[in-house]
């Protein structure tokens, strides 16, 4: 009885040793779009404290990866395991997965209608149910991490972009997260404003942060990224550390897509 | 091209100056027009005999008005019933707002239903009300169906309370009791209480981070806080139930089918729009923020109430105020069926008894202005305070 009682309240963990140790496993992830068909088959695992770069062509699927593991968007077939949290249709577990992974979006998505300060405490304050003070407190810490402090009492519209996904990065490490997820975090932003903005993100991979990024900024994953993951058109390609990857890439279609983007 | 040969006439190409000699030519212009016509006026009303300005409006009227909301009998003075047309236009105005408001955001919400049914009626309901005219809306409601009505004495009732017939809608009229004071103390205690709590509930969020289910609550007390009131100290209203004598209803309240008509029909075209201007706010969030606020753990309640409901309140916002606007414009349509308005009554009855055109019509003229112009200075201080702050 005890059991049951508890499942209801807390979300179902797997105990298993294989999946505990992982922060986050895909195993056999497929999605479609109508009939297209956007994930073939994805299986991957992230390792606590791993730092993970997708690249690959525009339409491969990438995106949609990660997008799948907070449940933006809902994959057909297949599993995904989080901190040990499978993601199922039931709303609870959803909830309970959105609490441990940060997400950072292309465009910025701060709420426009509340300062910066109130952009990072809403989440907090409404899903963590913690006091004002403290949340402003934390708020205030990851502001000055990301060292955009004194803006704190602006409004988003008053920030340049490279100071917007600083902000948006601080507002997803205000709740504690394990992993984050950065979607294209600098394909929105000026060129010289992609240095602060990766430059907070190394910080944060330097800490031990468990995170997957989509990014074109291939200069991030060499120094950055555990291993580097190339798709095409819905299929995970090739995955090998950087230093492999990048001189010594075995699939075709990785080596038409790096000759495309490093030449430059 | 060489400039000018001489500086003579060099001042003609400044833009400055050629801006005030434009300016003074419009002036003068108008200034001109303006006196003609005052001039055309006043020798036309002296060669008919009309004396002009506002003396007529302390003379008797002379005729019945169809519905009064201030007591009033044929000998009372225009004064008295211009302030009954007001009080008409106004009344049929708020009603409309209200309705409209109501049904324009069910309307507007249910057009963005994922249900292809709920949609697909919400739809039809918009494009249709929205493209009728709406003169032609008040004639269907009026002619084809309140005036299709049956007779007082085959009425269709509800409840032996409610009675709908020809001569209009029939309603159960509350007459206050001894008990009705500690009623209307019980309500505005509520009301008082609910104002309380929800500071309360804020200053303990703020401190301990858990939240009060405030907005329930105050509902709660405000049925429950008059309700005990009624059981303590007896109930604070007797019915007056309308009743069949004869040919007719007595007692009760009575809605005139000409106000029924316009009301419905008002509230329907403008619901039509509001909808729209709902649906338009809602579009007008980027769908980022949902997915933003999805990625923090937001509930789906949340996420409307703190995220969505903000941003698509300063988009609805002003073209609703100007939807408002329009329905208390549009309810002057009342004079086709004779719903004594503002217009109807006083730029209509009064005029021709008076020929007090010029008069009549500047004072019709001045309350729409003023309503207008209230309205929209609410509209510019809303704006300016809800604004999204950019750089």
């Amino acid at each position: 009885m005890n059991e049951t009682a508890t499942a209801t309240t807390t979300p179902n963990r797997i105990a298993s040793h294989k999946t505990a140790e992982a922060m986050i496993v895909m195993e056999h992830v497929n999605k479609w779009y109508g009939d297209f068909h956007v994930l073939k088959d994805i299986n991957l695992t992230v390792a606590r404290g791993e730092r993970i770069v997708l690249c690959g062509p525009s339409g491969s699927g990438k995106s949609t990866t990660i997008r799948c593991i907070n449940r933006l968007e809902a994959h057909q077939s297949g599993r995904i395991v989080v901190d040990g949290i499978e993601l199922s249709d039931d709303v609870r577990q959803i909830e309970a997965i959105r609490k441990e992974v940060g997400m950072v979006f292309q465009h910025f998505n701060l709420f426009p209608h509340l300062t910066v300060l109130e952009n990072c405490t809403l989440a907090p304050i409404w899903v963590k149910k913690m006091p004002k003070k403290e949340a402003e407190v934390i708020a205030m810490h990851f502001l000055e991490r990301v060292r955009i402090p004194d803006q704190a009492n602006k409004y988003p519209g008053q920030l340049s972009g490279g100071q917007q996904q600083r902000v948006a990065i601080a507002r997803a490490l205000c709740m504690k997260p394990k992993v984050m997820l950065f979607d294209e975090p600098t394909s929105a932003l000026d060129p010289e404003m992609v240095k602060e903005v990766l430059d907070t993100m190394i910080e944060l991979a330097e800490e031990g942060m468990t995170m997957l990024c989509v990014t074109h900024e291939m200069g991030f994953a060499r120094t950055v990224a555990d291993r580097v993951i190339f798709m095409d058109k819905g299929e995970i390609v090739e995955e090998a550390p950087p230093e492999v990857f990048f001189t010594n890439p075995q699939n075709e279609r990785t080596k038409q897509f790096l000759g495309q983007i490093l030449n430059h | 091209m060489k400039p000018s040969r001489s500086a003579f006439l060099s001042w003609i190409y400044d833009p400055k100056i050629r801006g005030i000699i434009a300016q003074v030519v419009t002036l003068v212009v108008l200034g001109l027009l303006v006196g003609w016509l005052a001039h055309n006026a006043v020798t036309n009303l002296a060669a008919r005999g009309i004396a002009s300005g506002f003396d007529f409006l302390n003379d008797p009227a002379g005729f019945g008005i169809l519905q009064t909301l201030i007591p009033y009998t044929e000998s009372d003075t225009y004064a008295r019933v211009f302030v009954i047309g007001l009080l008409n236009t106004l009344l049929v105005s708020a009603l409309g707002i209200v309705a409209a408001t109501i049904l324009g955001f069910i309307m507007g919400v249910a057009r963005l239903s994922k249900n292809a049914l709920v949609s697909a009626l919400a739809t039809v309901y918009i494009e249709t009300f929205r493209n009728i005219p709406p003169l032609l809306q008040i004639f269907f409601w009026y002619f084809a169906v309140l005036q299709a009505m049956p007779s007082p004495r085959q009425s269709l009732g509800w409840f032996d309370a409610v009675f709908l017939n020809i001569r209009g809608l029939y309603l159960p009229r509350p007459i206050p009791t001894e008990a009705v004071t500690a009623f209307v103390v019980a309500v505005v205690l509520a009301f008082a209480l609910w104002w309380v709590i929800a500071r309360w509930a804020k200053r303990r969020q703020d401190e301990t981070g858990q939240p009060f289910p405030v907005f329930w609550t105050g509902l709660g007390l405000v049925v429950l806080l008059p309700y005990l009131a009624s059981l303590v100290f007896g109930s604070p209203f007797t019915w007056e139930l309308p009743q069949l004598r004869g040919f007719n209803f007595v007692g009760g309240w009575v809605m005139i089918p000409e106000l029924v008509a316009l009301w419905v029909a008002l509230s329907i075209y403008t619901s039509a729009f509001i909808a729209e201007i709902v649906r338009a706010g809602i579009l007008a969030v980027p769908h980022g923020q949902t997915e933003a606020a999805m990625a923090l753990g937001l509930t789906p309640q949340q996420r409307l109430r703190l995220v969505i409901l903000p941003q698509a309140m300063r988009v609805i916002i002003p073209p609703l105020t100007s939807q408002y606007l329009n329905l208390t414009k549009n309810s002057s349509l009342a004079a086709a069926i004779g719903y004594p308005d503002l217009v109807g009554l006083f730029a209509g009855t009064v005029l021709n008894q008076t020929g007090q055109a010029i008069e009549t019509i500047a004072m019709a003229m001045a309350v729409y202005l003023t309503i207008s112009i209230m309205i929209s200075l609410f509209m510019n201080w809303y704006n300016k305070r809800m604004a999204l702050v950019e750089r």
